[in-house]
């Protein structure tokens, strides 16, 4: 696993997904890599869940020690990125506060994805394109939730397939080059153990290997429910009657049983991935300690 | 009538709102068979439904229209549904596709916009446009006539409040400034803009440029009538007969988004008609603690049982006081009287029914 430089973690809203991409990060920052965790837009929950705050776009924080933390507007990205990438073209703050070059990018194939997607790689570079950044060892991409991360990846090449010359169109070979290649770039998709996460983790798993003959080899299961109880033990518990703690119980081992089955229907339709499953954890908030229990689970699945 | 069902008596249009994740598909199934059960006929609007709801609700023809639905499907079968419910989910790209028909001054236009990649791409992909194309399909519906409610799901955003202000960034982005711009690449266009263009054309070549161009040309007889459809949707949202249910769950971020969302509304004008809160774990309130619990299991289960079933639920209060926490808060914030809470359960989809009993039974 040496040479990885990028893990692209996704996820629909409310899986942990955040709350993963940050343990991920910190089971690297523990293993003396230097790491950086991005997130997309105006989101902050990585840093969130560490009990840092984001700066403003591009500004890297330190929300844990050892780590940093990047967060990018489709804008910054776009400036940072003509700004390294195509100098002396225009003025890069110009070009990006254009209200005509914002419609162009909206209106223009994979063009916004690939400004995002290209600032990402770029952090991920060693010496960095970005004159007097500090290079990383390992890029964790907290890729958005409501996003098509498919697509997101696919961006070079569906730019390229429009837009075949020029100095950006150039760039997305070697940016393709590094996201589809599976020692550079790994995808690590989270779920919780219920009927639509693991249905979603599953035609992701198709749409990346369709549209980038990339295969999804990581999955984490977060909230996973454990029981108690064992199956036997149900018939006793008639015997305490109507009791809430009952009730309750019973309730644990459902969900349990319910969970057990999502995932052995997730590992049943990737057989050859890698499922790591999280504990649910029952705590009133989850603080930096419990990220820390995490990132020692997800050990194995960082560089 | 529950406090719900009040607030949304004599509604035409009801929105139901909230972060992603928090399961407002299966609640605005539920508001509006439980609407069609008071004898009210009811359009719903889907937006991403899952598989097995899309089944249930008959959602596989998809012609972007409202089909009938089969209420025993969602297990009303003994239900007598004195109304009728319909049933589409949105289709985003043919909703636009429609506008333009309606809206073009005459077919050849409006085939020629249709056929631009710039059109395609921009019609899925441009922020806003699932909400714009959601609002704009719900005005139509509300048009047509022949529903006594209409129901719409709103789609799965990170930001509630996107779908409010969806109408005028649409239309603020497609401006006319912007698109003389495009129009007229010489002459009176600022400096600036020519470098933009000359910078455009340089970074990714020619025939983009000219798709644009030949775009924008297309759709500028077609701006007053996208704004002016614009300004109307906007005035349905903030109607008197059109009410918003904030949807959430007892996690943080929708939590925060709900409060922030419902602020909104008051701001704009816009009616709320309540709060739901899905997916709550219900608190034992005479619970005396784990070493209590297993003793006085003891006697029935056997200690070891005992035990376990005292840890069991445990765990289970500390979610639930956790639940009830985020509940008050969010009953603190909002000063809502009719916030319903509805419990964490597998919901089977018989249970749709039965939710929309609960709900406004």
């Amino acid at each position: 696993m040496t040479g990885r430089r990028l893990i692209v973690v996704t996820g629909k809203g409310g899986v942990g997904k955040s709350t993963v991409a940050a343990a991920l990060a910190v089971a690297a920052v523990r293993r003396g890599q230097r790491t950086v965790v991005v997130e997309v837009a105006a989101s902050d929950d990585v840093a969130r869940a560490l009990g840092g705050s984001a700066g403003d776009s591009l500004r890297e924080t330190e929300p844990y020690p050892g780590m940093r933390h990047v967060t990018i507007d489709r804008r910054a990205a776009m400036e940072a990125y003509l700004h390294d990438e195509v100098p002396g073209v225009v003025p890069a703050a110009l070009l990006a506060r254009s209200r005509a070059f914002e419609l162009f990018v909206a209106a223009t194939p994979g063009m916004s994805d690939l400004l995002t997607i290209g600032k990402v790689w770029e952090l991920a570079q060693r010496p960095r394109h970005t004159r007097g950044a500090s290079p990383y060892d390992l890029v964790v991409l907290d890729a958005p939730a409501s996003g098509n991360v498919a697509g997101l990846l696919a961006a070079p090449r569906t730019f390229r397939s429009i837009a075949r010359v020029g100095p950006i169109a150039n760039q997305c070979a070697a940016i393709d080059r590094t996201l589809t290649d599976a020692g550079a770039t790994q995808v690590v998709a989270v779920a919780t153990p219920e009927q639509m996460p693991v249905t979603e983790t599953l035609m992701l798993r198709g749409a990346l290997r369709r549209q980038l003959g990339i295969e999804l080899r990581a999955v984490v299961v977060n909230r996973v429910v454990c029981t108690p109880l064992h199956d036997e033990d149900l018939e006793a518990l008639a015997g305490a009657g109507d009791d809430p703690a009952v009730a309750s119980a019973r309730w644990l081992h459902g969900r349990a049983q319910a969970h057990r089955e999502q995932i052995a229907r997730l590992r049943r339709g990737m057989p050859d991935a890698d499922v790591v499953t999280l504990p649910f954890l029952f705590t009133r908030e989850l603080r930096r300690q419990q990220i820390e229990q995490l990132a020692a689970r997800l050990d194995g699945l960082a560089p | 009538m529950s406090g719900l069902a009040t607030r949304l008596d004599g509604k035409r249009i009801v929105i139901c709102a909230g972060a992603g994740g928090v399961g407002k598909t299966t609640i605005s199934a539920a508001v509006a068979l439980g609407l069609a059960s008071q004898g009210l006929r009811v359009a719903l609007v889907t937006i991403d439904p899952a598989r097995r709801l899309a089944e249930a609700l008959g959602l596989d023809r998809l012609d972007n229209e409202p089909r009938g639905v089969d209420p025993a499907r969602l297990g009303a079968g003994d239900l007598r549904l004195r109304g009728e419910l319909s049933a589409m989910m949105l289709d985003v790209k043919r909703t636009f596709d429609e506008l333009v028909a309606l809206l073009a001054p005459d077919p050849a236009t409006a085939r020629a916009i249709l056929a631009n990649p710039v059109y395609e791409q921009l019609s899925t992909t441009l922020a806003g446009s699932q909400e714009y194309t959601a609002i704009a399909k719900l005005f139509e519906l509300e048009q047509r006539g022949g529903y006594d409610a209409i129901v719409l799901d709103t789609p799965p955003s990170r930001s509630a409040i996107d779908f409010l202000h969806a109408p005028e960034r649409l239309t603020g982005f497609l401006d006319g400034r912007l698109l003389a711009i495009f129009l007229a690449p010489s002459g009176q266009v600022l400096r600036a803009a020519g470098i933009v263009f000359g910078a455009m054309r340089r970074i990714t070549g020619v025939g983009l440029l000219d798709d644009l161009t030949t775009f924008f040309r297309l759709v500028s007889g077609l701006l007053a009538g996208l704004r002016a459809r614009a300004a109307d949707v906007e005035r349905l949202l903030t109607d008197q007969r059109t009410a918003f249910v904030v949807v959430s769950s007892p996690e943080r971020a929708p939590l925060e988004e709900a409060i922030h969302f419902a602020r909104e509304l008051e701001r704009n004008g816009m009616h709320r008609a309540g709060v739901i809160v899905n997916r709550v774990h219900p608190l034992d309130a005479g619970d005396l603690g784990r070493a209590a619990t297993a003793r006085r299991l003891a006697p029935a289960l056997g200690c070891a049982l005992a035990d376990a079933v005292a840890g069991a639920h445990a765990r289970v209060q500390l979610l639930a006081a956790r639940d009830r926490d985020a509940v008050d808060e969010l009953r603190a914030a909002l000063d809502e009287p009719a916030l319903a809470c509805v419990l964490d359960r597998e919901r089977d989809l018989r249970d749709i029914a039965a939710l929309a009993a609960e709900l406004l039974g």
